[in-house]
């Protein structure tokens, strides 16, 4: 296994996304909310670039304990990462996609030292 | 543990302020580069660019005046003289390539509609591509039927003129104004034998029956011309009252694109028409596979009890159906590959089935839809993703500049097939 250099922290903005690349593999490094997450960059379904697109919560339909629907709202404790070649959403913090956990980006581990991020290949 | 510490590591940082066909598609090229498209001539049959991206110089060909100033006074969409209802296509705003295509750098020249085109298609594997407009596909939806008439032949005019005539990979079937029948002959009889035309497509988002006599003469000219007819589907919100109970695109997407052409196919079927055009060839475009086996099976059943209702027909109505083409997009293969597989079986995948991108709408899918596929052998992929479209429009073998250069550098290629 290699760690590999992504960026020095505070090199990247807030929300923004690094691709690695590195021997064979396609790595997307986000940072959202002070954290940094990194997944394979190819969405399970067609092989889109997965971590490419815009990033938004999850979308939740609100309906009371009568069933009557009182129309959306966001889930902001679970942040999306949304495939820009057809939408398919994933859990910022899992990779799994919202109605299927089978269906995940690969997910790599983030190695924070010495004033430097690094991603586990 | 290693610590290669970014040795051999290269980066792209993502920039959505920027948008570029070329690197949106970079996987589609891997991919193809890694299935070896070279080999083989690839096909799309149902691909579109945005006419409203060009409409101010299609206003230009409009006929009546009066109609022209509107229309280069409102535009097409969005307010403009088609107003229709709103469909979300771009998800707000997560298929970004909607607004962000807005943003990408092309020369001068050729037309923009001519490099966006390339480049898409020369990043999937696509050698030729039928390429249809967007908006359009509901024109026939607006109570002012004279619109259509008068945009059909100013679309058709622009296209053939501006497009079709500078570039042999980009063909198209041309927009028939099926709300008035007479036209539809006079716009086959017009551009029939121009430069890139494959054929007529009829939007199926239209309430004109299609075995109505006054459209006799149109089947009968493109049956002697060899010039198949296609039925585009689309949504159709707005005006289907059933479809007006549907809330969410999602609803409206899975219902309309399937509804439409289930409409024309049972009226097609019913009617006759394979029968009394028996060289016609159709092709039904953008409603998936899944309603075909349904619509098979619905008629079969029918027609075996009610043989008086269809007493033109000599076969099953699936029969008649099996011989007919389809369009692949967008294909239903969530969990369903068994099904998949008999869907194939059951419309004669390996000689009618077409292989269609949808580019660049939001349910696209990608050659290796098709070539992915477990159960297909690879004379069946071939043919599904170009082979067959080959045949029905009867397409010399290209390829693109692309692809002809790979096989160069791979030396001692095998020849496209």
């Amino acid at each position: 296994m290699a760690e590999v250099l992504v960026c020095k922290r505070g090199e990247l903005a807030d929300g923004a996304v690094r691709i690695v690349y590195f021997d064979k593999h396609e790595i997307a490094v986000i940072l959202q909310d002070g954290a940094y997450y990194a997944y394979r960059n190819v969405c399970p379904h067609q092989g889109g670039p997965a971590c490419e697109g815009i990033r938004v919560p999850r979308v939740i339909d609100v309906v009371d304990e009568h069933g009557a629907y009182h129309g959306q709202s966001y889930d902001k404790e679970q942040m999306h990462i949304v495939c820009p070649w057809h939408g398919y959403e994933f859990n910022l913090k899992t990779g799994e996609h919202p109605g299927n956990n089978r269906i995940k980006l690969k997910k790599y581990d983030i190695v924070e030292r010495g004033g430097e991020v690094y991603v586990a290949v | 543990m290693g610590n290669a510490t970014g040795f051999g590591a290269r980066y792209r940082d993502v920039d959505l302020t920027e948008f570029d066909t070329r690197q949106a598609l970079e996987h589609a090229a891997n991919q193809a580069v890694e299935r070896r498209y070279e080999d083989f001539m690839i096909v799309d049959c149902d691909s579109h660019h945005y006419e409203t991206e060009s409409f101010k110089e299609i206003a230009e060909y409009i006929e009546d005046p009066v109609m022209r100033h509107e229309a280069t006074y409102q535009g097409f969409s969005g307010g403009g003289i088609n107003i229709g209802k709103g469909n979300h296509q771009e998800m707000g705003g997560r298929i970004i390539r909607y607004r962000a295509r807005k943003k990408e750098i092309v020369p001068p020249s050729p037309h923009r509609d001519i490099t966006l085109m390339r480049r898409w298609m020369d990043a999937m594997g696509t050698d030729v591509a039928c390429m249809f407009p967007t908006p359009m596909l509901n024109l026939a939806l607006s109570p002012r039927e004279d619109i259509e008439t008068q945009l059909a032949w100013a679309y058709n005019r622009w296209l053939c003129e501006r497009i079709l005539a500078h570039d042999t990979r980009i063909r198209s079937m041309l927009y028939l104004p099926f709300h008035n029948p007479e036209e539809c002959l006079k716009v086959v009889n017009a551009f029939a034998e121009k430069p890139g035309v494959i054929g007529f497509m009829v939007t199926s988002t239209h309430y004109r029956a299609v075995h109505d006599n006054t459209y006799a003469k149109t089947y009968r000219a493109l049956e002697e011309r060899g010039l198949p007819l296609a039925f585009h589907s689309a949504s159709g919100t707005g005006s289907e009252e059933g479809l007006r109970l549907l809330n969410r695109f999602m609803g409206v997407h899975t219902m309309g694109f399937s509804w439409h052409n289930i409409l024309h196919m049972t009226n097609w079927i019913t009617n006759g028409m394979p029968e009394r055009f028996p060289r016609l060839k159709t092709l039904w475009i953008e409603s998936g596979l899944a309603w075909v086996p349904f619509v098979m099976q619905r008629l079969d059943n029918e027609w075996m009890m009610r043989n008086s209702d269809a007493p033109l027909l000599k076969r099953l109505p699936s029969d008649y159906m099996r011989e007919m083409f389809y369009s692949t997009q967008p294909m239903e293969m969530v969990n369903n590959l068994e099904m998949l597989q008999a869907t194939f079986k059951m419309i004669n995948a390996e000689t009618q089935l077409c292989y269609a991108s949808d580019y660049p709408h939001w349910d696209m899918d990608l050659p290796s839809v098709i070539y992915d596929q477990p159960f297909l052998s690879e004379q069946a992929k071939r043919n599904i993703l170009g082979g067959n479209a080959q045949r029905l429009f009867k397409l010399d073998t290209i390829l693109s500049d692309v692809k002809l250069q790979r096989r160069a550098a791979r030396g001692g290629a095998s020849p496209p097939q």
